[in-house]
């Protein structure tokens, strides 16, 4: 019976010796893993606008019907976005935007670290999804 | 002018032991915390300060902006004195242990000795007041009103009664070894180097005094009063804010008046482990052991899960009080032989 005991003892014993597993998370991070599904951002184009073409199919498959969009033509007869919401606070991060995308405009972002007082600023709008490129390198 | 020196030095002796009581409790909070999470292979507190040194700090400012909640059903006088005699019975307890030999305040013939009361029956004083802080508990879990509260007080009691009879045999053996209930005197009877220490004369009575002293300090393996899982608690369920914090400063210096008195009794309180270390002061020889209990307090802490009620009620009685007979009377036995 005593033996027992002392083997843990030496086995908690050995543990207080060994350097702790943990991650200290504000100071040092876990790198996201290589799929992860964050924030979302825009591709930008040659002429540094979105690649979007307001097609409308991000709205469509969104199962939380996060997104909204207005389209319009600019003077080429090109389709732009001229609104294009996305509510972050509502978004899943299930990613379908991004695999229905056929212009590769949109894209799920690496970053996770997203805290506002507002619900209203968690509404990202084209100048916000291609200021979050930046984010992701 | 005798009498005004001999009250200037209780006082100041009263103010400094309890001081560093307190200080001492505030940080085994902080080395439990620490020591567990390391156990744990985390970081335990590591925010406040370095290495989290101020965060028994944080803690009791914490504990004083806490809302006082007195639940509407309690025996309201009741629990308000219960942690009173918790806090009260275990840093009073202090008041025996010799922790270091006399010095001479230099440019005067005034011999300050290490201790706040020798009194002659101190072993009998200190399961006495011990004993006194388990009403706290037992009183403070049934005036809350609470059933969690009350069962976890009635364990108290249960507990208490079963483990103070195997500890205060478990020692007795001490006390045939070195003819005297007065703590000095004890170890005195310890001087001259480790292998004195009355450790090696009373191996059993060490290990079961040990067990019982966890089990009257309620602390796991043997918390039963506040068995987080089954009891949320127990006894101090319904306490809040300093009330609280009364009854956790309470459980912690009974720990070290715990280790303090095995210290004393089994390790040769401030005596140096060798003759020849006995140019270091022995209030640091006796800290350095307590420190080892206190360690070994929170280490198995880390080790061992709780036990269930009925087993502990099992080994108490079927264990751990025929081997302190048995150990009490072989003892006994050996010192009549030798005459």
């Amino acid at each position: 019976m005593i033996i027992p005991l002392l083997k843990g003892l030496k086995v908690t014993l050995g543990y207080f010796f060994s350097k702790p597993i943990t991650t200290q998370y504000p100071e040092e991070k876990i790198p996201p893993a290589k799929r992860w599904r964050g924030i979302q951002y825009f591709e930008k184009d040659e002429r540094g606008k979105t690649k979007c073409v307001a097609c409308g199919l991000c709205m469509i498959v969104c199962p939380s019907q996060c997104i909204y969009i207005e389209t319009a033509e600019d003077e080429e007869g090109k389709r732009y976005p001229s609104t294009y919401e996305l509510d972050a606070s509502r978004c899943i991060f299930c990613g379908f935007c991004e695999e229905a995308c056929p212009v590769k405009a949109i894209f799920m972002g690496k970053n996770y670290e997203w805290v506002e007082e507002k619900r209203d600023v968690y509404l990202m709008t084209t100048e916000r999804l291609l200021e979050e490129k930046a984010n992701n390198p | 002018m005798e009498l005004l020196y001999l009250l200037i030095e209780l006082i100041v002796k009263c103010v400094v032991v309890f001081a560093g009581l307190m200080i001492v409790v505030a940080y085994l909070t902080w080395l439990e915390r620490k020591v567990l999470g390391h156990i744990q292979v985390r970081m335990g507190p590591n925010r406040c300060g370095p290495y989290g040194l101020l965060q028994p700090f944080s803690d009791a400012v914490k504990a004083f902006f806490k809302e006082d909640l007195i639940p509407e059903r309690a025996d309201k006088a009741v629990f308000v004195i219960s942690p009173m005699i918790c806090i009260i019975a275990a840093i009073s307890i202090f008041a025996v242990i010799p922790f270091g030999n006399q010095f001479t305040i230099p440019g005067t013939n005034w011999v300050v000795k290490l201790r706040l009361a020798d009194i002659d029956v101190g072993l009998l004083y200190i399961f006495g007041i011990a004993s006194l802080g388990e009403y706290g508990i037992v009183l403070g879990g049934w005036s809350s009103g609470n059933k969690f509260g009350l069962a976890g007080s009635l364990r108290a009691a249960a507990q208490m009664i079963s483990y103070e009879v195997a500890l205060g045999l478990s020692i007795i053996g001490v006390i045939i070894l070195s003819q005297s209930l007065r703590l000095t005197e004890i170890v005195s009877a310890q001087a001259g180097g480790f292998w004195n220490w009355n450790v090696w004369y009373q191996p059993v009575a060490f290990v079961l005094y040990i067990i019982c002293g966890l089990a009257e300090i309620n602390r796991t393996p043997f918390d039963m009063p506040e068995a987080e899982s089954e009891l949320a608690c127990g006894f101090n369920i319904e306490y809040s804010s300093m009330k609280f914090a009364l009854f956790f400063m309470a459980e912690y210096a009974h720990m070290v008046t715990m280790g303090a008195l095995a210290v004393t009794l089994f390790w040769g309180g401030w005596q140096p482990p060798h003759p020849a270390l006995g140019f270091i002061p022995g209030f640091i020889w006796f800290c350095i052991k307590l420190f080892v209990f206190l360690f070994f307090f929170i280490w198995q802490r880390g080790t061992y899960p709780r036990l269930r009620y009925d087993q502990i009620m099992k080994f108490g009685w079927k264990v751990l009080l025929p081997l302190t007979l048995v150990n009490l009377l072989i003892t006994a036995l050996i010192v009549a032989l030798k005459g």
